[in-house]
């Protein structure tokens, strides 16, 4: 009882920072993910040259000839390759999450806010792209528009902003009810200033634990496209390299091992993080 | 209500849900840049205005675009996708061949993630901190984080490559004559594709199923029960996992989007010839018609997933039974 009036005493973001703080695994997953970005921005600098050249010959095995993971069946440097495709992974992720988020937000928000028919036709469209299968249906928007990082992103976020629309509209239409809102109505807050400015900063909570989740899921996915080989075939993605790879499994098992293991550990730190801003943002756990 | 009324409901809302589909993929056709008679063309080697025009006319493409619309969607009606253009063969007979061994994969691994997620939440439950409880938390992080293809491809280097138990790629072996046989192969070559697209879902239900468990373990009428004297098990798999369940089927129904999604890489990695490896060579082939069938269709499976859902739900929850 005495840590919770302590903590009360606080302010919001302290407060936070302290329960996401206490989740060991989170803050690893911070860590990792922190290093990753790092290697990301920096990496090209360290690394420099173009990922595609031809330095060695094909499937030589990692560790010989100072090649830290080998090389390709191209003979291409595996870790240049690794260390491009990490700029390229960690972009579309958060571009896509960015588009998922905005798209998702926009939709649930009205929904929620103005009830009646626009929800009705709102949330039938959202059934509606919950039927189709995603990958197929962004395989079909890149197939059709071109397959250029840009028309990834968007088709990523076209097909992912359900989720996030259910989880705004669910919280929109709990807030709408409570007193603080009717209070700023009845003191001539316009419904653009309610919605945005009222409303959504206290939904705002679990809608970034699932716009965290879904930068998570965005690497995933882009991941599975460039494996298809559905992506930009100038620009180097760990995806892309198991899918070039794959056929040589036998000879070079881990060209496709090692860009699987960089992708798994991204989004394993991303949902580590992702659990850990639940347990900082959700009031209900914090009550426990 | 009446539970045929239910149905005929939901049927109908499914149908209004396709006929939504085929707007989008008729807007898709229109918006994405070139038209049929551009590839024809292309095809040609180069057409004069007037041949096109000809060709633009024979394919109702100078009318009206609400006149197109439709006459799509009567042509759909009538089991019509259209003419691939890379196979020269009618979509909608591709699709039959292929919808099966789809439709196997989807549903097997449902089914198999549905059966080990339950059973591993279930016994996880028994002890809310014990090593199992730690376990099923663990694999539902890393099932979530692994990109489904590459477990694909490590299970296909580890059973495959390493210890042969399993065949690397196809659906059956045709050299293998007789019914039973012939089962026998396709159930050995949808071992390892099964395991791969289950695998995610396990994650995800075996999550679920633990928590709503531990939800139900902890209601007055599993104090009553065990209080009247009913052993252990009977309380967890006749009083508990009734209760449980019905959280468990309706995350798996809505999950048969993804599951198509899944079975779209799957398919890829073990060469397992379904509509998703007909929707991959038809995209890298430019071929439309083929590829909005396919949306078309499994659009349709996920809609009879979510029906069955349902049905389901119906049947192992009496409280959705009373209401409408």
């Amino acid at each position: 009882m005495s840590e919770q009036t302590q903590l009360k005493a606080r302010s919001p973001f302290a407060e936070a920072f302290e329960m996401f703080r206490r989740n060991h695994a989170a803050v690893a997953g911070l860590v990792i993910l922190l290093a990753i970005v790092a290697i990301a921005l920096l990496g090209p600098v360290l690394y420099p040259g173009n990922p595609f050249d031809m330095v060695w010959a094909p499937f030589t095995p990692p560790g010989t000839e100072g090649y830290l993971f080998g090389t390709d069946y191209l003979g291409r440097d595996l870790l240049s390759l690794l260390i491009h495709g990490a700029r390229v992974s960690l972009t579309v992720g958060l571009a896509a999450a960015f588009v998922t988020v905005t798209i998702g937000i926009t939709i649930g928000a009205l929904a929620g806010f103005y009830r009646g028919w626009v929800e009705e036709v709102l949330m039938r469209l959202t059934e509606f792209f919950q039927v189709l299968p995603t990958l197929l249906f962004s395989m079909v928007i890149v197939a059709l528009f071109g397959a250029s990082l840009m028309m990834i992103t968007i088709a990523i976020g076209l097909v992912s902003w359900p989720a996030v629309a259910r989880i705004t509209r669910a919280e929109f239409l709990r807030i709408r009810e409570l007193e603080y809102v009717t209070a700023a109505r009845a003191g001539g807050v316009r419904n653009g200033g309610l919605m945005f400015r009222v409303i959504l900063p206290n939904a705002l909570p679990p809608i970034i634990v699932q716009a965290a989740l879904m930068v998570g899921s965005a690497i995933l996915f882009e991941a599975g496209l460039s494996f298809l080989g559905l992506t930009d075939p100038n620009v180097a993605s760990w995806g892309q390299i198991i899918g070039s790879n794959r056929q040589y499994i036998l000879d070079a098992s881990y060209t496709v091992t090692v860009p699987g293991i960089a992708i798994f550990i991204t989004v394993l730190a991303i949902s580590l993080v992702g659990d850990g801003l639940n347990d900082a943002l959700n009031p209900k756990l914090r009550e426990r | 209500m009446g539970f045929l009324v239910v149905l005929a409901q939901r049927t109908l809302y499914g149908l209004l849900l396709l006929l939504a589909v085929l707007v989008l993929n008729f807007t898709m056709i229109n918006l994405a840049p070139g038209d049929v008679v551009d590839t024809i063309a292309a095809d040609m080697g180069g057409a004069s205005a007037e041949l096109v025009a000809q060709i633009r006319a024979e394919y109702g493409l100078d009318q009206p675009v609400i006149v197109q619309l439709g006459n799509y969607i009567w042509r759909v009606f009538q089991f019509d996708l259209g003419q691939s253009y890379f196979y020269n063969r009618p979509v909608t007979e591709m699709i039959f061949e292929r919808l099966p061994a789809t439709l196997l994969l989807v549903f097997s691994a449902q089914i198999f993630a549905l059966v080990v997620g339950i059973l591993l939440g279930v016994f996880a439950a028994q002890r809310p901190n014990g090593i199992l409880s730690h376990i099923v938390t663990l694999f539902a992080l890393f099932g979530y984080a692994a990109p489904v293809f590459w477990t694909g491809i490590l299970l296909l280097i580890a059973f495959s490559l390493k210890v042969p138990l399993f065949p690397v790629a196809g659906m059956r072996d045709v050299t293998v004559e007789g019914f039973f046989p012939q089962v026998l192969s396709v159930a050995h070559h949808l071992v390892l594709p099964m395991l791969t697209l289950g695998s995610i879902f396990i994650a995800l239900y075996s999550r679920l199923c633990r928590a709503s468990m531990l939800e139900v373990l902890g209601s007055d009428y599993v104090r009553t029960a065990k209080a009247k004297g009913l052993s252990p098990r009977d309380v967890t798999m006749k009083h508990a996992l009734k209760n449980a369940l019905p959280p468990v089927v309706t995350l798996a129904g809505l999950q048969f989007s993804a599951v198509i999604s899944g079975a779209v890489l799957v398919e890829t990695v073990f060469s397992w010839p379904g509509l998703g490896q007909l929707a991959l060579t038809s995209i890298l082939a430019r071929d439309t018609p083929t590829i909005l069938g396919i949306l078309f269709f499994s659009a349709l499976v996920v809609i009879v997933g979510n029906l069955l859902t349902d049905l389901v739900l119906r049947l192992i929850d009496p409280r959705v039974r009373g209401k409408a």
